[in-house]
């Protein structure tokens, strides 16, 4: 394999794994608050934090170049805090990436929470748990499959990720050059073989990601 | 050392008010058709729900309005059972007993892990998953639970509810081990009369979301302004001992405050505390103590109080058979016939006797 495809592969599987490490951060909070509470808000905010699942990859990814470019509030913030811009660089398709997988965290973690239900949070209360100790002492352990769903596919969908690295990343070999748009030059370039190789790696990858996902479900119902 | 609450709440369709003052020892039964505000009540009084109001437990305020106090469930003293065990799935009997003892200062424990298991008999299920336990095991380890928290008070949500008789069975012997062994008092929710007549020592009779009433249990068992129903009818429960069993005919004697009565021997040893239930359908009432009837318990009495009951053609009467409380149930016709008053000495004919624990 040419080394400029396996530096892609190498930063796909970075990029992976710190938007997986970056969302469950982040879908945590917001899938227990989506799980538990009875607020008027409930219902937009879990629209939003479900808006990519329906929206063209480009759409975001024309909205975050706006946002983070020299004239955009986020472009504004970041400059102003002295981190520079994010559009083309790094850091910027990890943005991009968190936001357009979000939905595939949020809602396996949240599904678990629901089906946690109050009660044992409640007999952990009355067993002396504050808040945080029930939270990591109970309700984690027991939505533990949803958490490992929610992993595998952030992981995925984010190697799988096109459209917005393409809009906001470009294509700079080692900082924002993922296998997806390695794969779209290759074949730009008509060089086909080493199209083949990165290709059906993808493929393999992501059958594996099935059944590592079926082998979780059947684990859940053991 | 006592319980006092009061709480006020309104939800629309569903309204609660209430002022208790409870005994620190002993059972409670909260007792009261489903909807009356049980288990709201009972949750209240964990902090596991929230509603304005006052809540002292043996000293300790737990909850002040007035002065902005409101513990948060974590940090009282409390012991809950739920009417489904709600063990930790994850976590093997061994570790759900030891999940709140762990989270209690050492100071603070002052029950014997030991004795708890022994005297709910789960030594030997310790090391199972809850899925590997049988309804009546899981409920017997999540009362475990809340005791080797070293509560001030045991709060249990109809804990035998979700069981089939048979599991029933197996468990109430252990609650009355609970009731004879515990220092703390035990507030027990309930609707089954069985469990009334076994466990309580006070009763707080629910009805629409307020107390209708609440007492010693005999006294209030026996009041004719508001019989509270064990089952399909009226009756009172007395506590005694056996005191003498007979041999030859297969009988025990109970013996209670100030009289005594014969019952079927079941096999308990003299000197066991005892409670016995009698149905007030089951008490008939003569001016004349009869040799000449088959009526085995006949006891002196003076009549109390004569009320209606609910059907014309009957009446209850109170009686007081030395100072034990009884009621029976006789047709208004006889009252009339034999002209009860009250202060009238009677003898009371006992038909049925029933031991209940």
């Amino acid at each position: 394999m040419p080394p400029e495809d396996l530096q892609a592969i190498w930063l796909t599987l970075r990029l992976a794994s710190i938007t997986t490490a970056i969302l469950l951060v982040i879908a945590t909070p917001v899938a227990w608050w989506l799980a538990h509470t009875r607020s008027v808000w409930k219902g937009p905010v879990g629209a939003l934090v479900n808006l990519p699942l329906v929206l063209p990859p480009t759409v975001l990814g024309f909205y975050l170049l706006i946002w983070m470019g020299p004239h955009g509030p986020i472009g504004h913030l970041t400059e102003s805090l002295g981190l520079g811009r994010l559009p083309f660089t790094f850091w910027g398709i990890v943005v991009g990436s968190v936001l357009f997988s979000l939905p595939f965290a949020v809602q396996p973690i949240q599904n678990a929470f629901e089906a946690i239900g109050t009660r044992p949070l409640e007999a952990a209360a009355t067993l002396r748990a504050g808040f945080l100790d029930r939270f990591f002492s109970v309700a984690v352990p027991l939505a533990r499959p949803g958490f490992l769903t929610a992993i595998v596919l952030a992981f995925a969908h984010t190697v799988g990720e096109f459209g917005v690295v393409l809009m906001l990343g470009g294509n700079i070999p080692g900082e924002t050059l993922v296998v997806s748009v390695a794969i779209y030059n290759r074949v730009e370039a008509l060089e086909y073989g080493p199209a083949h190789v990165l290709a059906g790696s993808m493929v393999a990858f992501s059958f594996l990601v099935l059944l590592s996902l079926n082998w979780l479900g059947r684990r859940r119902e053991a | 050392m006592s319980i006092r609450a009061q709480f006020r709440l309104d939800r629309g369709e569903f309204a609660l008010d209430v002022q208790l003052d409870l005994p620190g020892r002993g059972v409670s039964v909260l007792f009261g058709p489903s909807g009356s505000g049980k288990t709201t009540l009972l949750r209240l009084i964990a902090g596991l729900e929230r509603a304005p109001g006052f809540l002292q437990v043996n000293g300790e305020v737990w909850q002040d309005d007035a002065a902005k106090i409101f513990l948060p469930t974590h940090r009282r003293a409390l012991g809950y059972v739920f009417q489904e065990a709600s063990l930790f799935p994850h976590l093997s009997a061994r570790r759900n007993l030891e999940y709140g003892m762990k989270r209690v200062p050492p100071a603070e424990r002052r029950v014997d892990v030991a004795h708890v298991i022994a005297l709910l008999g789960i030594g030997h299920l310790l090391e199972r998953k809850p899925a590997r336990l049988s309804g009546g095991e899981r409920q017997r380890v999540a009362i475990a639970r809340a005791l080797a928290t070293s509560p001030r008070i045991l709060l249990m949500d109809e804990p035998l509810s979700a069981l089939d008789l048979a599991r029933k069975q197996e468990i109430l012997p252990y609650l009355e081990r609970l009731h004879d062994e515990l220092e703390i008092p035990i507030l027990y929710v309930s609707h089954a009369p069985d469990e009334v007549a076994r466990l309580a020592d006070y009763i707080v009779a629910m009805d629409g979301g307020r107390v209708a009433a609440q007492g010693p249990l005999g006294e209030t068992l026996a009041r004719l302004d508001l019989p509270i129903r064990l089952g399909e009818d009226a009756g009172v429960v007395l506590e005694g001992e056996i005191a003498e069993l007979d041999a030859e005919w297969h009988l025990a004697r109970v013996a209670f405050a100030g009289g005594s009565l014969w019952v079927r021997d079941s096999g308990l040893p003299v000197g066991q505390h005892v409670r016995v239930r009698i149905l007030a359908r089951d008490i008939s009432v003569a001016l004349e103590p009869h040799s000449d009837s088959s009526i085995l318990n006949v006891l002196p009495a003076t009549v109390e109080q004569l009320a209606d009951d609910t059907h014309p053609a009957l009446a209850l009467v109170k009686l007081n058979a030395a100072s034990a409380p009884l009621v029976a149930r006789i047709t208004r016709r006889s009252a009339a016939k034999l002209a009860l008053r009250p202060g009238q000495a009677v003898w009371a004919q006992i038909k049925a006797v029933a031991l209940v624990g």
